[in-house]
């Protein structure tokens, strides 16, 4: 027996998973509520109270833990060019599990910075032309950041002929310089930057947000729980050296407030008639909407669907659908429970939000016609040959159409230019682990895929 | 320390796939120590734009093989000027009109448009190399 004690410090919920590495199975998990307002250590305690009594006493070799607490890691990112470092600067922090609270591109302006300073971000990304290109940009930006005599951290990872003078211009703040997010037009060299995020976010943002109580307890890593989610989800996919894995797939965790997708896939054009454009996505992806959720970004899914489209769905009629919808905008820790309506507006709702986060996740082409006859233009990843999906979040738990839902991830002829998946196994994360087998894969990859591949309940085939 | 290359954005304008020409381009223009961005086929005006931003360009080189260039560049010198990219050269080749014109008519269309330089077809990667140190040395 050798039990490990894995944590994912929530916003609402502290969870705890116990396992045993050597038989390979989950001994137990439980979760306590916490609030803004609670000490997070509280959460703790309580949880271990509870795992306690399921199990007894036992003892743990090691405890490893996750946190989106107190509004998760939070970044602000600046880059030049929007649809290029700008949003090389967008999938680095997001890949690195960050919460993007403002992005801006090209020079910031005094209101910006007054804008960064109400947003008061946990983490500055300032980034901004290709190695050997564009300067002026970031060493403004670099001005204007100074000006505004920072306490967060900066990481600067643009031109890396322009780093040394950021880095003098920023002097007597706290600054980290890393390899530039796209050396090269159209390279994405995100993964050093995603590992000094994790850094900062360990040495800096505990203390920050009361865990270092906690961190007493633990033995190793610390990383944002959207990042650990992402670490199981490449596991799953490619597998170890002694564990295949599943291939190529999608998973998407449909919150209260954010519906979270990730995508592990190469995602390149299929044909040779297909011309990609647009920056390269990576092959470990994640998008966050943070419109979308099934109670506090309610409004979101309605505003994208359609109330008439919701009424269809859930069979309840258009006025009904807005009533409940302000019910549960008033009551949001209202679960179903077994109320009939309310259980088919779930449906309909998280369906909705499948459908929309995947479908902006997803890369698109459309048909072009040239001299040389029928072309293709794909732009972001091309998913379609995706055969598994995986899901989670309460209202996908909690249902019996697990399978129906999730099949709205799927490619869809409403939609015929979405690179969605066309046909896929669904998986369902029933007992919240990803985050924690997330963590466990650090150390032990083997016995965290292993058990992901007997925790997660099959549902099906969908087309 | 050595001499920064100089950066050139090159790619093929609008609907047109023809991709043989472009990545010759691309190795004649590397061979005489530019430093090229290359972006390959079907590009559009914006993305001449945004990766001569990042990549700081000290010109652009526009290919056109399918007849349609005069359209596609209309309107390009406005969108650079627009974009801070004030003054940066524009070189623009390939079958750039339709049918038998007279290249002197032409190229005076294109100069209009704000090109700096406008080659017929036929032109050597030589021809372009030369005009791009007269602009740039």
């Amino acid at each position: 027996m050798k039990n490990i004690l894995l944590i994912d410090f929530g916003s609402t919920y502290t969870k705890l998973t116990a396992v045993d590495v050597e038989a390979e199975v989950i001994l137990g998990t439980a979760a306590s509520f916490t609030t803004i307002e609670t000490d997070i250590n509280d959460g703790l305690t309580n949880g271990m109270k509870i795992l306690e009594e399921k199990l007894g006493k036992i003892e743990y070799e090691a405890c490893y833990a996750c946190s989106s607490a107190a509004g998760g890691l939070r970044m602000v990112t600046s880059g030049l060019v929007p649809e290029l470092t700008g949003e090389a600067a967008k999938l680095a922090s997001l890949g690195a599990g960050a919460k993007v609270v403002g992005i801006y591109a090209f020079q910031l302006t005094e209101d910006d910075v007054e804008d960064i300073k109400k947003l008061n971000p946990d983490i500055f990304l300032l980034v901004g032309g290709t190695d050997g290109g564009n300067t002026e940009c970031i060493i403004h930006n670099a001005k204007m950041i100074a000006g505004m005599k920072p306490d967060f951290p900066i990481v600067i990872a643009g031109n890396r002929n322009a780093a040394k003078e950021c880095e003098r211009i920023l002097e007597g703040f706290e600054t980290h310089v890393c390899p530039n997010v796209m050396p090269k037009f159209g390279k994405l060299e995100i993964e050093p930057t995603q590992k000094k995020i994790r850094e900062i976010f360990l040495n800096r943002i505990i203390q920050a947000k009361g865990l270092s109580k906690a961190a007493e307890l633990l033995s190793d890593i610390m990383m944002p729980t959207p990042a650990a989610v992402l670490q199981a989800m490449e596991l799953l996919s490619k597998g170890t050296e002694n564990e295949h894995g599943i291939g190529d797939l999608v998973a998407v965790d449909v919150g209260g407030a954010t519906t979270d997708v990730y995508s592990i896939a190469d995602g390149m054009p299929e044909h040779m008639n297909t011309v990609y454009k647009g920056l390269p996505e990576p092959y470990a992806k994640r998008t966050v909407e943070g419109d979308i959720g099934m109670r506090y970004s309610i409004q979101g899914i309605v505003d994208v669907a359609t109330p008439r489209k919701i009424a269809e769905l859930s069979g309840l009629s258009e006025e009904r659908v807005l009533e409940l919808v302000d019910y549960l905008k008033q009551n949001k820790d209202k679960t179903p429970d077994g109320d009939k309506e309310l259980v088919a507006l779930d449906y309909a709702l998280a369906s909705s939000a499948i459908e929309e986060a995947v479908r902006r996740h997803a890369g698109s082409i459309y048909e072009t016609y040239t001299m040389m006859g029928q072309t293709f233009v794909q732009e972001g990843k091309n998913l379609t040959k995706v055969q598994e999906i995986v899901v989670t979040g309460g209202s996908l738990i909690h249902t019996e159409k697990t399978e129906e839902i999730a099949s709205h991830a799927l490619f869809s002829p409403t939609h015929p230019e979405s690179l969605r998946p066309r046909k896929a196994n669904v998986w369902v994360d029933r007992s919240y682990i990803l985050a924690a087998m997330g963590l466990l894969s650090s150390y032990y990859p083997d016995a965290a895929l292993r058990i992901m591949k007997k925790e997660l309940e099959y549902h099906g085939y969908s087309e | 320390m050595e001499k920064k290359k100089k950066v050139l954005v090159i790619g093929v304008i609008g609907a047109d796939v023809h991709a043989v020409g472009n990545k010759i381009l691309y190795h004649a223009f590397t061979q005489a120590g530019f430093d090229v961005v290359n972006l390959g086929v079907m590009v559009s005006q914006e993305e001449y734009i945004a990766a001569a931003i990042e990549s700081n360009a000290d010109a652009i080189v526009v290919s056109s093989l399918y007849g349609q260039g005069e359209l596609d560049c209309r309107g390009l010198r406005e969108k650079c000027d627009e974009a801070g990219l004030k003054g940066i050269p524009l070189l623009v080749g390939g079958n750039i009109v339709i049918g038998k014109q007279k290249f002197e008519d032409v190229e005076e269309r294109f100069k209009a448009m704000g090109f700096d330089r406008a080659f017929p077809p036929g032109t050597s990667p030589e021809t372009t190399i030369e005009a791009l140190h007269e602009l740039l040395d």
